[in-house]
């Protein structure tokens, strides 16, 4: 999992089967320590509560898809849980 | 497996049940000399008991984070902390 924050909402009418009723999220990808780390992309939401604004925990690959089971569905990016708490010390080993 | 270090934690209410209950960290990559690997990190789920400043051995693939959890062949997880690294010895 990384972090990333929700900075949008997409709205797509027609989708692939298996997709309906799936909330679709523009999320941008953080480092560690919560600064922006690259281009925002494209995530379902299986923690079913993120909205614009949240800091959330998502996963990519395989597993986001094993995040919406049994529904087995085409998605590369989904996230997993909206953060209360960050915590992050990262002094140089 | 990665090296990593724990930089700090993660706190989530509202996340996927699989996830209750389970302890997640923030590794960051490091290299076998202990310096961070830019900017890589990682929020792996702890099955060691690892805390915050330690050296640690993260698995960051699907099939065997399922298979350390238990809960292949759909558990939604891929990044574990597997191990609490004692000492790196390494040249070159």
């Amino acid at each position: 999992m990384k972090l990333g924050r929700v900075i949008g909402t997409v709205v797509a009418t027609v989708k692939a089967e298996g997709m309906d009723g799936l909330k679709l999220l523009v999320v941008r990808p953080l480092t560690a320590d919560l600064r922006d780390d690259g281009e925002p992309f494209v995530a379902t939401d299986a923690s079913a509560q993120a909205g614009p604004g949240a800091l959330v925990t998502y996963e990519a690959s395989r597993e986001a898809a094993l995040l919406h089971a049994p529904r087995f569905i085409p998605v590369d990016h989904a996230i997993v849980g909206i953060v209360d708490q960050h915590h992050y010390e990262g002094g140089e080993p | 497996m990665i090296l990593g270090k724990v930089c700090g934690t993660v706190v989530s209410t509202v996340e996927h049940p699989f996830y209750d209950g389970r302890k997640q960290l923030i590794v960051r990559a490091t290299l076998p000399d202990g310096s961070f690997d830019g900017e890589k990190y990682v929020i792996a789920v702890d099955l060691v008991g690892a805390g915050v400043g330690e050296t640690v051995l993260v698995e960051d693939e699907g099939t065997s984070a399922r298979q350390l959890t238990g809960t292949a062949p759909s558990g939604p997880i891929r990044s574990v902390i597997l191990g609490i690294v004692d000492e790196v010895a390494c040249s070159g």
